[in-house]
């Protein structure tokens, strides 16, 4: 797992790859969460291009982001997921509250 | 139902095994050729049950996750993971989509949602203080019915 961060104007982009599961997810969150304090961007986009595999645990990964971003009255944006990670999305219900 | 292969592992509940059980369930469930779909699936489901036995099962302590997979005959697909940990009180509201008793650690409560959709069956059997039983089954795609001898 892992996540290479890109901020520019107001959007923070973050390039997830690999396998997003309960073990991975604690790193990848403290990554992200860091950037967002630093950047306070208005956007915060995720991209699962590179991600291979995902379960619920991503799922918590990006509600959880949503709650910070809201806290600064950013939005948050889902990108390149794949139909499997799609799959357990559509679950979630998380198309009502991000951009997929 | 007649089982045609069966593989049985224990680890210990090190979150880094996560990873490890699933892709040994998918690569045995593999064996049986079944299509991609079925494999993502599995292993998704697998993560999940897994998980839960070293996120709640075995909270704050390290315990042995027992896991069995099995191809029967017709091309279906068994697993049965197993914990000796705490247990559930409740499995009927532990089950629904939301309910978490983990929220802090940012759980989202759609474990058991994730395997009721993924698997076409799934078994829970728990007793305070014992530990808890999963067991899933699902149809498996495969190209030849999943009649031939592997
Ligand atoms: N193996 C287990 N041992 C003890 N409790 C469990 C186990 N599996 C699930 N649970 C309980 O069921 C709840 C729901 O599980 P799940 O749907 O996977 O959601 P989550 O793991 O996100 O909390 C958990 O929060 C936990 O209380
Ligand atoms: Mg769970």
């Amino acid at each position: 797992m892992q996540a290479v961060i890109e901020a520019e104007e107001k959007a923070l982009t973050v390039y997830l790859s690999g396998e997003i599961d309960h073990h991975s997810a604690v790193e990848i969150r403290s990554d992200i969460d860091l950037a967002i304090e630093r950047y306070k961007p208005e956007r915060l986009i995720l991209d699962f291009g590179e991600v291979t595999f995902m379960d619920s645990s991503g799922i918590g990964l990006v509600m959880g982001r949503c709650k910070i971003m809201k806290l600064i009255d950013g939005t948050v944006e889902i990108a390149n997921a794949s139909t499997a990670i799609k799959k357990v999305m559509r679950l979630s219900g998380l198309e009502m509250i991000v951009k997929i | 139902m007649k089982i045609k292969n069966e593989i049985k592992l224990s680890f210990p509940s090190k979150s880094c095994n996560e990873g490890f059980a699933r892709s040994a369930a998918a690569a045995f469930a593999a064996l049986a050729d079944p299509s991609v779909s079925d494999i993502s699936d599995i292993k998704t489901a697998v993560s999940e049950a897994v998980t839960n036995c070293i996120v709640h099962a075995y909270r704050n302590k390290t315990g042995i996750i027992e896991m069995t997979a099995r191809i029967l005959e017709n091309g279906r697909f068994y697993i049965k993971i197993k914990d000796s940990g705490c247990g559930i009180s409740d499995v009927k509201a532990a089950m629904q989509p939301l309910f978490t008793t983990a929220p802090e650690e940012e759980r989202a409560g759609l474990g058991f949602a994730v395997m009721e959709s993924f698997m076409d069956k799934v078994t829970v059997r728990s007793r305070l203080g014992k530990g808890t039983t999963v067991i899933m089954e699902k149809q498996l795609h495969t190209k030849d019915g999943g009649n031939e001898q592997p």
